[in-house]
């Protein structure tokens, strides 16, 4: 199967539970426009039976309650959503987020790797990866991790060939053409090049998660004293967001 | 309420409830009892909600202090329970007084047990949830497994009138052996022909890389088309994903919500709760089903969920 955006959305059974609509096979900005447009008119249309969503980069998985509604009224129902949705304003405008992030040294083990395997400078590096701007295309993995793309393909590196036991909480990495940040201390293998103070996932707080499907991120280069200063601020728990 | 002090944390013993809905957008996994019929059980057997918190014990039970007059009921797997030594039965209610120690054997058959106390366990509700999620390191008792010297908190309740029994023949035997009913699909595309085939035809044995999060399974490798890598999307309770060794991996309480893997097939609800109590070296075996009798069981088995509670044998104190 070659990467692509489907005709038209692929509707596929997951288990007795679930309803998966796949738009394409491919990480792209229009495959993942229609994911979160959907997922936010779906939510909008308050179906009877649909428990939860879960919009990934290409497609939208709806759980139902099969006591409340039949797989065949579900899709019937999605479809005609589906069918109007170029009529609604697309996508809700996401919000705009700057991510500070100390890059290099302790806080970031891989920066000098993702710059030799490109032939740049490390500062070169940072400069690329903080330049652009990002949208945030689901949150998965652990708790409030979001995935973000796509860094430029001077920056996209493979991932670790064996994944870290441990990462800190708050490091940023890349993986191929995408890069993210862990929420909370995770295995992972993800090419690590700095960290933020941000708090990314917090239980304790509705919504849990900092960044939504859809949200705009720029990573803001910062040095380590302010790191530490955010850092501090953070952990007395009087600064939760850098909106 | 002080209920239990924790004497021995047992091997893996958390707080679960019904788990947590509704977050999986934000890659919060469900979480919640792995065997959700008998975490069910139990709380019925002390007269509680059925979707309060219980302890969930993992093949090797802990030892608890009663430090109050209380009642539970300990459901699930066959783990040899006994109140100050001597061995009590299963799957009823259990009158503890204050000072009483409740231990376990060996787990005799299947992979966790459930201990309900009358009233549910008082843990900080989590994102609408008691449950423990180790991983993210929030739910149940600072987000851990127990450990000695805890103290289990419950709710101030009046005493039981009545105890409660489950019917012989309501009681599931776990016997190592697990037919599990599958619809296929979301990517059973992915695979060839022969591949659906051997995956249907053959028992899988499951690996020694089994805990909450969802179990590795050895066999016969399953055969991709091509690729057996997809755009990560997202992973429900009960997939099955195949990677590219061909072996599959069951998808459980605790899993990651986004994968990378097509998914083969997707486990029926109620046999899900019964893959709760898979443990390593036991066989599975997948039965294909249309959706169509994949939501006849669902409902039948909701139905005697819901029936449950006016079925036990009732016996007054």
């Amino acid at each position: 199967m070659q990467a692509k955006i489907y005709e038209s959305a692929r509707y596929l059974p997951f288990g007795d539970s679930a309803l998966v609509i796949e738009f394409g096979e491919v990480i792209s900005l229009e495959a993942n426009q229609k994911v979160i447009a959907l997922n936010q008119a779906v939510s909008k249309a308050n179906i009877i039976g649909v428990e939860e969503t879960v919009p990934t980069y290409r497609s939208l998985l709806i759980r139902y309650n099969p006591l409340k509604i039949t797989y065949e009224q579900l899709v019937f129902q999605i479809k005609d959503i589906e069918k109007n949705l170029n009529k609604l304003a697309a996508e809700t405008e996401g919000r705009r987020i700057v991510v500070p992030v100390v890059y290099g040294g302790t806080y970031g083990p891989d920066l000098g790797f993702v710059a030799r395997y490109h032939g740049i400078t490390e500062e070169m590096v940072v400069k690329l990866h903080s330049e652009k701007e990002y949208r945030v295309y689901m949150i998965g993995f652990v708790a409030g991790f979001p995935y973000l793309g796509e860094v430029p393909d001077e920056i996209a590196t493979p991932r670790l060939e064996t994944p870290r036991l441990k990462v800190p909480a708050g490091s940023v990495g890349i993986a191929e053409k995408q890069t993210g940040i862990y929420p909370c201390e995770a295995p992972g293998g993800w090419r690590i090049i700095g960290r933020t103070p941000l708090k990314l996932f917090n239980p304790l707080q509705h919504p849990p998660a900092l960044l939504r499907p859809g949200d705009t991120v720029k990573f803001k280069p910062i040095s380590e004293s302010e790191f530490k200063t955010n850092e501090g601020a953070i952990l007395k728990g009087r600064m939760e967001t850098c909106l | 309420m002080h209920v239990f002090q924790v004497l021995k944390p047992g091997l893996f013993t958390t707080v679960q409830d019904m788990g947590r809905f509704g977050y999986l957008k934000y890659g919060v996994p469900i979480s919640g009892a792995m065997d959700s019929f008998s975490l069910i059980a139990a709380n019925l057997l002390t007269e509680n909600s059925p979707t309060d918190a219980c302890l969930e014990i993992t093949l090797i039970g802990p030892e608890l202090k009663a430090l109050t007059k209380t009642y539970i009921a300990v459901t699930g797997g066959d783990a040899e329970p006994k109140i100050n030594g001597k061995n009590v039965p299963m799957w009823q209610t259990l009158q503890l007084q204050e000072g009483d120690i409740i231990s376990f054997g060996k787990m005799k058959s299947g992979c966790r047990a459930y201990i309900s106390i009358k009233g549910g366990i008082n843990t900080p509700l989590m994102l609408g949830s008691r449950s423990t999620y180790v991983r993210g390191g929030f739910g149940g008792i600072n987000g851990r497994q127990l450990k000695a010297g805890d103290i289990i908190e419950g709710f101030a309740t009046p005493p039981l009138k009545t105890e409660y029994l489950m019917p012989e023949e309501l009681i599931p035997q776990y016997t190592g052996k697990f037919t599990v009913h599958v619809v296929l699909g979301p990517q059973a595309d992915m695979f060839t022909e022969n591949g659906i085939t051997t995956f249907l035809s053959n028992p899988y044995k499951v690996t020694s890389e089994a805990d909450r999060m969802g179990y590795r399974l050895e066999g016969p490798s399953i055969e991709h088309k091509a690729k057996a890598d997809i755009v990560s999307d997202a992973l429900l309770l009960g997939a099955i994903q195949v990677p590219k060794n061909g072996k599959p991996i069951l998808i459980m309480r605790d899993a990651q919500t986004t994968g990378g893997y097509p998914k083969i097939a997707v486990a029926t609800t109620p046999d899900i709760s019964l893959l709760g109590q898979a443990k390593p070296n036991d066989a599975i075996e997948f039965f294909k089903i249309t959706m169509q009798l994949s939501h006849e069981k669902t409902k039948a088995y909701y139905r005697l969920l819901n029936n449950l509670g006016a079925m036990l044998i009732k016996r007054p104190y």
